[in-house]
């Protein structure tokens, strides 16, 4: 089984074992024992003097210290720094829940359930539900928003345009990502705010008794705009992964295909959408997380509503998310009860995202394994 | 590329006209989506570079600060919140590489077993941490638990848990790209392991590994939520990072957000209707889009002189 | 300065999986010793025992006794890494390190297994190993070039160069010529020739003309069935094994009669 360079390309480089004769082959230690130092007394003879400096010669043994311990240095602290990793997600974990369970104990409603946000005076009475629906509502108008266009831009990168045009075109798409989500904020509500608000009332003018465009008179700031942003956020994430993905399109499908007489629309829905499936739900379901958790834009962008206890199915409401709720409020981090709440709050959002993120690890990892 | 057509018998099978219109209207979706996206990147960039240039052409933009300017003054500088988002990113950067340098190291070199498992899935869960929940986690630790003041390093912790996944998973790439070739070849020499890695591997990888150092400092240079929950804005200079309030460029846009219309004054015995707020807001925009653009060309820049191809 | 190799009862695994099974031989010092036989044999995971570059793969293990002048590589007190310094490697790809000049490549193995060396007995060092590699007359003008700017067969001369420079006892060569042109292969060969001088050399070749031409003797490598693990089939003189082997399988496989 002769081995070639390439098939270590996934295989790690590992310690060499310490000791890797099992020890039935060593049937004679004492003899082993017994000859060492003799080779090792009698091999001086053998350095060579006529070319200096010399390495390795003579007994193999010997010096095995000073390079050794760096070799253990190093292993330690790269495979501490990794332990470090997984240690501060523990923390992260075990910090937010010390930090809200007294603010949810001390909570006169149901915290996951209860529509209310008083935890300013004595007696916080406080619940995430809202939250959890702006949140979900703004997260999926923009994914319903990204995801088409991003399998669009992903099958024109890796399909149709020529080499020296996706390329271009794959980093422009990367810019979007570069900028920073403060500045999509403040661009959404006042620039593009203004310009949709067309759609927004032509939508609920003529769709208005369907629940989800009913009209709350919220002009700018509502859910609508904070998805449409959003959308453009995560659009390059997603973009990145199916690109990725339809990219690795094994050839012979796609020539079987051709050679079925299919058109490039037939070749692409018989061969590399499914292929592709399984990394474009995971890479939506990563543009879902970041929507999740996205901050500043949607701080900048929602109106809060006055009553936001009684929570509408509109995308043309305003609201606030978990992470705009916490924003909107940091700088009134006093009292630990008060800032407990919203901790609490984050708490569920980042529970949120992981679970979000796991999952879509989970559909790329099991796909691996068919690979 | 798809118009081919074809004459003669090999054309018309039954039903091949829908199917043609169907591959057609497919080609002109895909075509569409991508000129959709550019809408809002030029719209964006063209809005904030219209805008900004203004400011941050006017006098003092780079040498003053806002110290006493109000809403209905004009003029005042950025360097105040360019002082303080270099500084912040800058800690951030000095504690993120060598962790995340360390876990690459960890993961290609050496990771095997239940902890570089582990390691990778940590990794990908720190990759889809929301800002504001890593800024939380500080404010916990360092704010309730150990009673400390709000103040610009303890952003710069937060970034930390930004910045690190996006180092680690650049360097882990580039690391699996030095082909097994040039260990072998060094073990052969009899070099140790760990000097294969510092003194090959490493070096044959430097370019990528620069390229994700500065993906990461961009990436973090425009974070606002860690801001809002760790430190004050300070319109006046403020260069200690372990005290008092300071400013940075998001927070500054942030800060004259709060502050957009227009004012009127009075200018001459007339009545003026001035946008001094907004100027300065998109001139706070315009400068952190520079420098995370800067550093984004930076990171192509590095990238293109890579030893390893991708 | 070259050492004896001494083969016994060798087994070598990856995993659980037994990819070569008892192997028995003997390399004498200064000579020239081919590996032959078809792919996937195991001449090359034979060969990557002798310097233990064959562990650094997870899972690979080797049982049995590997001598070096009678002292058991691996041994419990041998450090692999010692073992790699007294036996250098040539690999089937040349692999210049792409970050270092020309003299770097050369001088790497000295720089980087210990710190401190003059830079005159550096200089002295790294042309005594280009000219061994019948390198020095090309490459003497840019020394301080990328290594990678060379061409295959100059690579692979600067890679024996590197190999050299630190004064192993043996050189193993792993298909060093399968990458490289007709040209480039005879100017390996004559240096191969050159080396023996001074190296016990183990080469491993798909090429029956070329063991014909460098070794002094052969070992040739079978499978003993399909999924069964590597043997050795047999190891003679060079003339011998390819005018009268001993074995069928032998004669079979240098007269094409075979697979």
């Amino acid at each position: 089984m002769d081995r070639t360079p390439s098939d270590t390309g996934t295989a790690r480089l590992a310690d060499p074992p310490e000791r890797s004769r099992p020890a039935a082959a060593g049937s004679q230690p004492a003899d082993r024992h017994a000859h060492a130092p003799v080779i090792g007394s009698s091999q001086p003879a053998a350095i060579p003097s006529d070319d200096e400096p010399v390495f390795g010669a003579g007994t193999l043994g010997g010096r095995v210290g000073p390079a050794r311990f760096a070799d253990r240095v190093l292993a330690g602290l790269s495979s501490g720094a990794g332990a470090f990793l997984v240690l501060l997600i523990g923390l992260v974990t075990v910090f937010l829940v010390i930090r809200a369970l007294p603010a949810i104990t001390a909570d006169k409603s149901n915290f996951l359930t209860a529509r209310t946000w008083d935890v300013g005076g004595d007696t916080p009475d406080f619940g995430v539900l809202p939250l959890l629906w702006v949140t979900v509502l703004i997260s999926l108008v923009a994914m319903v928003l990204a995801v088409p266009v991003a399998i669009g831009i992903a099958l024109f990168i890796s399909q149709y345009a020529p080499a020296r045009v996706a390329r271009p075109v794959a980093y422009v798409i990367d810019l979007l990502a570069a900028i920073p989500s403060i500045i999509y904020g403040v661009w959404g509500i006042a620039v593009l705010a203004p310009k949709i608000q067309p759609v927004a009332d032509w939508l609920s003018r003529h769709a208005g008794w369907i629940p989800l465009f009913k009209d709350y008179n919220v002009k700018g700031g509502t859910i609508f705009t904070g998805g449409v942003v959003l959308a453009v956020m995560i659009l390059p994430i997603i973009t990145a992964i199916g690109r990725d993905v339809f990219e690795r399109t094994p050839r012979a499908n796609i020539e079987a295909a051709w050679a079925l007489g299919a058109t490039h629309w037939e070749v692409i829905r018989l061969a590399v959408l499914p292929y592709g499936r399984p990394g474009l739900v995971s890479g939506a379901m990563l543009g879902l997380g970041r929507a999740l958790g996205e901050t500043i834009a949607i701080t900048l962008i929602l109106s809060k509503v006055s009553n936001a206890g009684a929570f509408s199915f509109s995308i043309f409401n305003g609201g606030e998310t978990f992470a705009s709720k916490i924003a909107n409020n940091a700088a009134e981090f006093n009292s630990p009860a008060q800032t407990g709440a919203y901790i609490a709050a984050g708490l569920v959002l980042f529970v949120l995202t992981f679970a979000v993120n796991a999952a879509a690890r989970w559909v790329v990892n099991r796909r691996k394994e068919f690979a | 590329m798809t118009s081919l057509t074809i004459p003669g018998p090999l054309a018309a099978a039954p039903g091949s006209g829908w199917r043609k219109a169907k591959d057609r209207i497919a080609t002109t979706v895909i075509y569409g989506s991508f000129l959709l996206a550019l809408v809002p990147l030029v719209w964006l960039l063209w809005t904030v570079l219209s805008r900004g240039l203004h400011a941050i052409t006017s006098d003092g933009w780079f040498t003053g600060s806002q110290r006493g300017i109000t809403y209905r003054d004009g003029g005042g500088g950025a360097l105040h919140a360019i002082v303080g988002t270099v500084e912040q990113v800058a800690l951030c950067t000095v504690i993120s590489v060598p962790i995340a340098l360390l876990v690459a190291i960890y993961l290609v070199e050496y990771g095997r077993g239940p902890l570089a498992r582990a390691t990778t899935f940590m990794v990908d869960i720190l990759t889809g941490i929301p800002s504001i929940v890593a800024a939380l986690f500080i404010y916990a630790v360092f704010v309730t638990s150990f009673s400390g003041q709000r103040a610009g390093w303890l952003v710069s912790l937060a970034l930390v848990m930004l910045m690190i996944p996006v180092v680690v998973r650049t360097t882990e790439e580039m690391l699996r790209l030095v082909p097994n070739e040039l260990r072998e070849a060094s073990y052969a020499l009899g070099v140790p392991k760990w000097k294969t890695i510092v003194k090959i591997v490493l070096p044959t990888a430097m370019s990528g590994i620069m390229t994700g150092i500065v993906l990461g400092v961009a990436r973090v240079a425009g974070e606002t939520a860690p801001l809002l929950v760790l430190v004050g804005y300070s319109p006046n200079d403020n260069s200690n990072l372990f005290s008092g309030p300071q400013g940075s460029l998001p927070g500054m846009i942030k800060d004259q957000f709060g502050n957009l219309g227009s004012t009127t004054i009075l200018r001459g015995g007339h009545k003026v209707s001035v946008h001094y707020a907004a100027d300065r807001m998109w001139g706070a925009a315009l400068t952190l889009i520079l420098l995370v653009m800067a550093l984004n060309l930076l990171a192509r820049l590095i990238a293109s002189r890579s030893k390893v191809s991708s | 300065m070259a050492k004896r190799i001494d083969a016994r009862n060798l087994n070598i695994y990856y995993g659980k999986f037994l990819a070569v099974a008892d192997v028995d031989f003997t390399i004498a010092p200064r000579s020239v010793t081919a590996f032959i036989g078809p792919s996937g044999c195991g001449k090359s995971t034979v060969l990557r025992t002798i310097n233990r570059m064959h562990e650094v793969i997870a899972g690979a293990t080797v049982q049995g006794e590997l001598l070096l002048d009678g002292e058991d590589i691996y041994g419990a007190d041998v450090d692999p890494v010692n073992v790699r310094r007294t036996i250098g490697m040539v690999f089937q790809r040349p692999n210049p390190f792409p970050t270092m000049s020309i003299y770097d490549n050369v001088a790497a193995g000295l720089k980087l297994q210990s710190s401190r060396m003059k830079r005159s007995d550096l200089d002295v060092v790294v042309e005594k190993s280009l000219r061994a590699a019948n390198l020095w007359d090309e490459v003497k003008d840019r020394l301080a070039k990328p290594g990678a700017g060379l061409s295959g067969g100059q690579q692979q001369r600067l890679c024996i160069a590197r190999a050299i420079a630190v004064e192993p006892q043996v050189l193993l060569m792993d298909e060093p010529c399968s990458a490289l042109d007709p040209i480039s292969t005879l100017a390996i060969e004559d240096l191969i020739q050159s080396l023996k001088q001074k190296y016990t050399i183990v080469i491993v070749t798909h090429n029956m003309q070329q063991a014909a031409r460098v070794s002094e003797r052969t070992a040739f490598f079978n499978l003993a069935g399909v999924g069964k693990p590597g043997q050795l089939v047999e190891i003679d003189e060079t003339q011998k094994i390819f005018s009268n082997p001993t074995e069928k399988a032998t004669e079979d496989y240098i007269s094409g009669r075979f697979g």
